[in-house]
């Protein structure tokens, strides 16, 4: 079945010298990538190194300025995406690409529809064996889709892909939006998918995902391969040196930071979905960890005490401020009352798109800029640049649209929205999702940084190894109902993940 | 890469497009198409969905649409004719009458606005669905209010707002042409210099940031539909002005023609952008294109059809722009 050809050699997939730029930016430089048969192969690499890009170049989406690829020994030169799926490669995107009233069924065969005189014709059959190949004969093809968890949707997009009789699945990012459950579903459809022999790229900022379950791995940066392997040959901290081309012995960096009296306390709170009740309290200094399960009711905590969603009863004590009560709580009370909240979810929620990154930055505290409802422009540009520079925000200027920005340094941003308004509480919200090694390394850096000048902090993360090496104390959510909260170090990995799948504290 | 040269261009673009079709109707029309006679009819043509697009200029910006502005200002135009006839006594109508009818129109639509705003923060229904009835009951009430008739009225100073040649000659244009324009420079101020402005912006570009950011979403909302009906408001009493009766059947389908403006001078239907300068210009387009094709003889349906293409071609070269910028 294989065929040699000299460039080719033995890969399914060859990529070779691999050149893209847009206007004067240079996408791709000089990327190598080569995919054997049946392999799950990780592409890996800081934001901006040049994965997508490189995805949507053998996707068809991007025609290169040179280089040659290889599917299967012949040459590959896609026109269109839909070249491209015929040819054999199917992209499954991070944000998923179903046409949400549809049926499974329909969303899998949609443009592949067999017709006859203009009457569609019964492919079950095909549908069928696809869902039966992934493991989901329990998957109704009537169902519309949105009425399907991410995951299983994923799983649709992935049976389009098998229907299509893909050879190369790119996965971009593929876990970012699952349950844990659902992420293991997830990884046992990749090894069925590597058993009939398709090679899966997958491309992932969980290392712990990509040791899981690939291969060989490829690194890009700046554009360039520069390190392919076998991943049984290196380690994470190898890998990750090799992402951001220095070695990061301090990712979790330990500023020192004394915890002192109570500013914060939470009696009897109770929220949506779950209705249980809550109590806890935060000191100053303190760095604050909530761990659980995707949907253990985390987010909803803070953000009911922040007053952006709906509760049902309880007090809130804030130093030096009168008792609140919770159900009266809205955003804008919050915010006077010191609190303050980063959003999990920059796109939808944290940043106004376009608008520029000055705006973004001051709109919780214009009123530092405002006299009788009057706007110093001059003034709001020079704190906003202030804090741009303080964070270091990579940009030309503070005028410049927010959405020029990449992931880590618009998230940087967000951050600076807080520092700007200067609460003493702050609530973050998965303050990593979705951003490069260097990046994350300067936020947790910037969140110990925080704690050590008096800041109370409250992070809420999906990614257990972030929040043991930066919290002093932590908490888990099982079903709404939150843990004792205990020093980081009275915790065990095994304890926090019992706590979050059952509910019950380790006997010891 | 040069932002600012980015912004004067985007800030530039419908200007551009105005020079173009006013150069293009001074070839093709007879000199007098560039009078200043003919210049004055231009921008006096231009007042009512001027003033009117202003305050859709903020609905857009926030992510709205108000599609009862033209029975809104049928009905401010009844109200005038209401007011005025109930002051009617035989002799001279004075100052204080007239500006009173003029005061029950704003206030009139202000509480259409009012109503507006209201029900979408509160119930949080799309702004099309609550405009979209508005505009039927405006009109209804415009028609009850008139007994479905114009209504006559006797004249005063309100009926000289639109003249071509005011009293006196110093002013040069109608006072209707000034009024925009000092309108112009109050809400372009109010956009780019006031919290209130800014938070426009926030809410039409994420509602959910704005939210975040602590700014009182529901709040706004009520005040941005009242604040600009006030616009419709004036709109109306221009409108008036024009028609020297009360008519409850005038206006029909001018929202349209304010929300093309509006459009036109790159603002966008999904919020977060727009202009007053834009949208004045957009307004301006329209009463150039309309006054050439009269000047050439052309039929209505040749201005309906330039004018349609005027308004998809402006989004297609606001989308190109985006594009290029991404």
């Amino acid at each position: 079945m294989q065929q040699d050809t000299a460039a080719a050699g033995n890969w399914l997939l060859s990529l070779e010298n691999m050149a893209k730029s847009f206007g004067p930016v240079k996408a791709l430089r000089q990327v190598n990538l080569q995919v054997k048969a049946g392999e799950v192969h990780a592409l890996v690499g800081e934001n901006g190194a040049g994965k997508s890009t490189l995805m949507k170049v053998l996707s068809g989406a991007h025609k290169p300025d040179s280089g040659n690829m290889y599917l299967n020994g012949r040459e590959y030169k896609p026109g269109s995406p839909a070249q491209g799926r015929l040819a054999g490669i199917a992209m499954i995107y991070q944000e998923l690409m179903l046409a949400p009233h549809l049926t499974v069924e329909e969303n899998i065969l949609l443009g592949l529809e067999k017709t006859k005189l203009g009457f569609l014709q019964n492919q079950k059959q095909q549908v069928h064996e696809a869902l039966a190949w992934l493991g989901q004969e329990d998957l109704q093809p009537n169902t519309p889709v949105n009425q399907l968890s991410i995951g299983k949707q994923q799983l649709v997009e992935i049976a389009r892909a098998l229907v299509t009789d893909a050879r190369v699945v790119i996965m971009d990012e593929p876990t970012s939006s699952l349950t844990a459950a659902d992420a293991q579903a997830l990884f046992g459809v990749i090894r069925r998918l590597k058993d009939k022999g398709i090679s899966v790229i997958y491309i992932s900022h969980f290392l712990e995902e990509v040791f899981g379950v690939c291969d060989r791995y490829t690194v890009l940066r700046d554009g360039e391969t520069v390190a392919t392997g076998n991943l049984t040959d290196i380690s994470t901290p190898g890998l990750i040196r090799h992402m951001i081309g220095r070695s990061v012995d301090e990712l979790y960096p330990a500023i020192p930071h004394e915890l002192s009296e109570t500013v914060l306390q939470v009696d009897n709170l109770v929220t949506q979905p779950y209705h249980k009740t809550i109590s806890f309290a935060l000191r100053r200094g303190e760095i604050l960890g909530i761990s659980g399960l995707v949907g253990a009711g985390r987010s909803e905590i803070i953000r009911s005490i922040f007053g952006l969603e709906k509760v049902h009863q309880g007090q809130v004590k804030i130093k030096n401020k009168p008792e609140l009560q919770a159900i009266y709580l809205n955003p804008n009370q919050a915010l006077n009352a010191d609190l303050d909240l980063l959003s999990e979810n920059r796109k939808e929620e944290g940043l106004a798109l376009n608008l520029s990154i000055a705006t973004n930055l001051t709109l919780s505290a214009l009123g530092k800029y405002a006299k009788n409802g009057l706007l110093n422009l001059k003034k709001e540009q020079a704190g906003a640049a202030d804090w741009m520079q303080q964070l270091q925000v990579k940009s030309q200027s503070p005028l410049a649209p927010i959405s020029s920005l990449s992931g880590g340094n618009q998230q940087k941003v967000c951050i600076a929205r807080l520092l700007h308004h200067d609460s003493d509480i702050l609530f973050l919200d998965e303050p990593t999702r979705g951003i490069d090694v260097g990046s994350k390394a300067e936020i947790y850096r910037l969140i110990q940084t925080l704690a050590g000048q008096g800041k109370a902090i409250v992070v809420v993360s999906s990614y257990l190894p972030e929040l043991l090496g930066i919290c002093d104390t932590l908490g888990v959510m099982y079903r709404g109902q939150l843990s004792n909260i205990k020093p980081v170090k009275a915790w065990t990995e095994d304890d926090i993940m019992h706590f979050a799948t059952s509910g019950m504290e380790t006997a010891s | 890469m040069n932002i600012t040269g980015k912004k004067v261009l985007s800030q530039f673009g419908p200007f551009l497009g105005l020079i173009f079709v006013f150069v293009l109707f001074s070839i093709l029309c007879p000199p007098a198409f560039t009078s200043v006679y003919n210049i004055k009819t231009i921008l006096t043509q231009s007042v009512i969905v001027g003033i009117a697009a202003f305050g859709m200029t903020m609905i857009i910006i926030s992510g709205g649409i108000d599609l009862s502005v033209g029975s809104q200002i049928a009905l401010g135009t009844v109200v005038i004719a209401t007011v005025l006839n109930m002051g009617n006594t035989g002799a001279e109508m004075g100052f204080m009458w007239p500006l009173l009818a003029a005061l029950a129109a704003i206030a009139a639509c202000g509480v259409c606005g009012f109503i507006i705003g209201r029900f979408i923060s509160r119930f949080t229904i799309v702004p099309f669905i609550v405009t979209l009835g508005m505009m039927q009951i405006a009109r209804g009430v415009a028609k009850w209010i008139a007994k479905e008739q114009t209504v006559t009225t006797p004249p005063n100073w309100l009926q000289d707002l639109m003249l071509l040649d005011p009293q006196p000659e110093w002013l040069f244009f109608g006072p209707g042409v000034w009024i925009t324009l000092i309108l112009f420079v109050l809400v372009t101020i109010l956009l780019r210099y006031t919290v209130f402005g800014r938070y426009v912006f926030a809410i039409g570009s994420n509602e959910q940031t704005a939210r975040l950011c602590g700014i009182p979403v529901k709040y706004y909302k009520t005040a941005i539909y009242t604040f600009s009906a006030f616009f419709t408001g004036i709109a109306s009493i221009m409108q008036y002005s024009n028609l020297t009766v009360g008519d409850p059947t005038a206006a029909n389908g001018m929202e349209l023609d304010i929300i093309a403006a509006v459009v036109i001078g790159g603002g966008s239907l999904s919020g977060g952008e727009g202009s007053a300068l834009g949208s004045i210009i957009g307004a301006l387009i329209m009463a150039v294109l309309r006054n050439g094709c009269n000047m050439l003889g052309l039929p209505n349906y040749v201005q309906e059809i330039i004018i349609g293409v005027i308004i998809v071609g402006a989004v297609l070269v606001d989308r190109l722009k985006h594009r290029i910028k991404a």
